[in-house]
């Protein structure tokens, strides 16, 4: 996914602010504003100069969404026009297949839920601390060559996900990269692709516990039995959660960056000559500095792990046994291969909603952040005046 | 905007704190640290020098030596069949063309807007902003079959059109541009209005020109950007004819060659679609690295 868009799309709580300032100073400037002529002309002008933006945006973003919204209460099938009298209404039944009625809609859909849930249960962890581990180093004074690392750690995250994801495709290949690389430790690589066994099933195969317990077989919530459910991610999800850690933590890594550049450096050596440990030091002074920051990653990281789709539709289009089907592929899927346009359509619905969520959540947080941040300071600047 | 510099405090003469005591200690950890940066830069870069390798490799030796960043013997079998064997060079050609056209689309329509936002006073102005902003909000994978229908039903589906028009603008530039237009000095757009010029006159040979630093972000991210797009292809265009790179290389990789063979050839096409950004990101770095940090300035 476009980092770059995920990482701006963040700052549009701070915009109001200067642009509010920047009218109102523009307003008390004495500026030739008796010449009418000017003024009429900047509002015709503003808009033709908007115009091509707002009608692009609106005719392949806004329009879109309607559209869908309204194909999504329909069985359109994909023949003809879905905004004709002719295509069947079928009001919520699409969105009551995939959460109230059993069936293979609703269990694929809770298939790829589930497989997306443990896919943001290890990418989001993972990759922040990776990326927060490398900036704390890289960030560190004497370093050598910190141009190197960055550009280093950085250069998966602008290539193409498609052609990283061939790459990867070859390294997890039986006779891959990373099978050699364990056949080194006396590890026998598994078949990552076509191994649908989940990594927590596995584990409990250690113990000896191989078959499920009766307990879990029997039921468990929107039709997949609780062993199911507990499956974890399987061997070959792994493989493209590897992908996307390796491919977005530079990202990441890079605001981290930014952010540890505003920590100061009086404070760092004062703590240091107050005898404290590097971790009292990460745990007390550099992480509660960079939070606002580390938010950011945690929820941009949630937002974008809910939309994974290029590498899936690369390397294991849901295969093996489902196990990597995410909701995004899920309703391309369903759509375009299986002509079910309504049911594809009420997927999106349902994936547009979790992940307008995240993202309305996490403005409220970095608000409430700053707000808190902005009012600790002004009660410190008073105690001290 | 935050862009990682080198930080001032290295300029400042190193080791300032009490330097003596510190010595072991330092090189201690600066060991362990370059240990593992190094153990990382490999993780990191490892996998470019594979598939690099890997497509001069014969078949039979990328099958048996994956790890070896040296082919034995060197081939080019896999690079004549990606231009001889599959339709390589009209992936590249469309793609050239979209994104050059995409490209220029976006400087000149999302810095027209930009400009409009920051520097013009028209009714609905701040409507139109907040419309952006909620714009960047939504998120791409949910727009497939969405968009599939609005370009379905205007009849443009399978053509340049549907691949090119809805890529030509994106939110995320028009608030770069606006960002950096707020940040120019009025002055300079005073004087040429004095001297009579128009709004447009204003916008293009004045503002326009001291807008390099942010053209130039702008230009990069639009090329990465719509070299790179693949999910939108996917739903736009489903005549052969009409791939892009990414595209292309999706249908090699799942299509009619098969899964598990033919690595040169998959991994020289891959390499080839990686080339052009990857010339641009070693010459641009710091403009790559201006974007990442845009969410995180305020930290």
């Amino acid at each position: 996914m476009a980092s770059g868009v995920l990482a701006t799309s963040s700052r549009p709580d701070e915009s109001g602010r200067p642009d509010e300032s920047g009218r109102s100073g523009r307003r008390g400037r004495p500026r030739g504003g008796t010449r009418g002529g000017i003024r009429g002309n900047e509002r015709i002008a503003g808009w033709v100069f908007v115009a091509p933006v707002v009608v692009i945006l609106g005719l392949f973003l806004l329009l879109p969404i309607l559209m869908a919204f309204w194909v999504s209460l329909t069985s359109w099938n994909g023949q003809g026009s879905p905004f004709t009298g002719k295509v069947p209404f079928v009001g919520v039944d699409n969105y009551a297949h995939l959460f109230t009625q059993d069936g293979l809609a609703r269990r694929d859909f809770m298939t790829s839920m589930r497989n997306n849930l443990y896919y943001v249960a290890i990418v989001v962890p993972v990759q922040t601390a990776l990326a927060l581990g490398l900036a704390l180093v890289v960030n560190h004074r004497m370093l050598k060559g910190k141009s190197f690392f960055r550009t280093a750690f950085y250069f998966p995250s602008v290539t193409s996900s498609v052609a990283i994801s061939v790459v990867f495709l070859f390294l997890f290949a039986n006779s891959g990269a990373i099978n050699g690389l364990l056949g080194i430790f006396g590890i026998n690589g598994p078949q990552w692709f076509s191994d649908s066994r989940g990594v927590l099933h596995l584990f409990l195969g250690l113990f000896g516990v191989d078959q499920p317990p009766a307990a879990l077989t029997a039921g468990g919530p929107f039709g997949l039995s609780w062993w199911d459910w507990l499956a974890g991610p399987s061997v070959a999800l792994t493989a493209i959660i590897a992908l996307v850690v390796w491919t977005t933590s530079g990202t990441f890594m890079l605001m981290f960056l930014a952010a540890l550049q505003g920590v100061p450096v009086a404070l760092e050596e004062a703590s240091v000559l107050d005898g404290t440990s590097r971790w009292q030091r990460l745990r007390y002074l550099t992480l509660p500095m960079i939070r606002p920051t580390l938010f950011l990653v945690l929820t941009l990281g949630l937002i974008g792990s809910w939309q994974v789709f290029d590498q899936i539709y690369v390397m294991s289009q849901g295969n093996p046994a489902k196990t990597t089907l995410t909701p995004a592929y899920l309703s391309y899927r369903t759509a375009f291969r299986d002509f079910d346009y309504g049911n594809g359509a009420a997927i999106s619905f349902v994936l547009f909603l979790i992940i307008i969520v995240l993202t309305l959540a996490q403005r409220r947080l970095m608000r409430d952040r700053d707000s808190v941040r902005s009012h600790r300071w002004f009660r410190r600047s008073e105690r001290s005046s | 905007m935050a862009v990682v510099t080198e930080p001032p405090r290295e300029r400042t003469p190193a080791g300032a704190v009490a330097p003596g005591r510190r010595t072991p200690r330092t090189l201690a950890t600066s060991f362990v640290g370059y240990a593992i940066l190094i153990f990382f830069a490999l993780v990191f870069l490892y996998p470019f020098v594979i598939q690099t390798a890997s497509s001069f490799k014969s078949e039979p030796d990328a099958a048996a030596n994956p790890l070896s960043p040296v082919p034995h013997p060197v081939r080019w079998d896999g690079f004549q069949h990606i231009f001889e064997g599959t339709n390589f060079p009209l992936w590249l050609g469309n793609s050239l063309l979209v994104t050059v056209v995409v490209t220029i689309g976006r400087i000149f329509l999302d810095s027209l807007a930009g400009y409009a936002l920051a520097r013009l006073r028209f009714p609905g102005r701040s409507g139109v902003f907040a419309a952006v902003v909620a714009v960047m909000a939504v998120p791409g994978v949910v727009l497939l079959i969405p968009k599939f229908l609005v370009l379905n039903q205007f009849g443009i589906y399978n053509t340049y059109t549907a691949l090119i028009v809805p890529l030509l603008v994106d939110a995320a530039g028009v608030f770069i541009m606006k960002q950096f237009f707020e940040s120019v000095p009025v002055s300079v757009e005073e004087a040429a209005r004095i001297d009579g010029a128009g709004v447009f006159r204003t916008f293009w040979s004045v503002v326009l020109p001291s807008a390099r630093p942010a053209l130039i972000t702008l230009t990069i991210l639009s090329f990465q950007g719509s070299w790179n797009e693949f999910p939108h292809t996917l739903v736009a265009v489903q005549d052969p004819s009409l791939f892009t790179l990414p595209r292309g290389l999706a249908d090699l990789v799942s299509g009619s060659l098969g899964v598990g063979t033919q690595y040169p050839l998959k991994l020289g096409a891959a390499l080839l679609a990686t080339i052009p950004v990857a010339i641009i990101f070693v010459v641009f770095q710091r403009y790559f690295v201006r974007d990442a940090n845009q969410g995180a300035d305020k930290g």
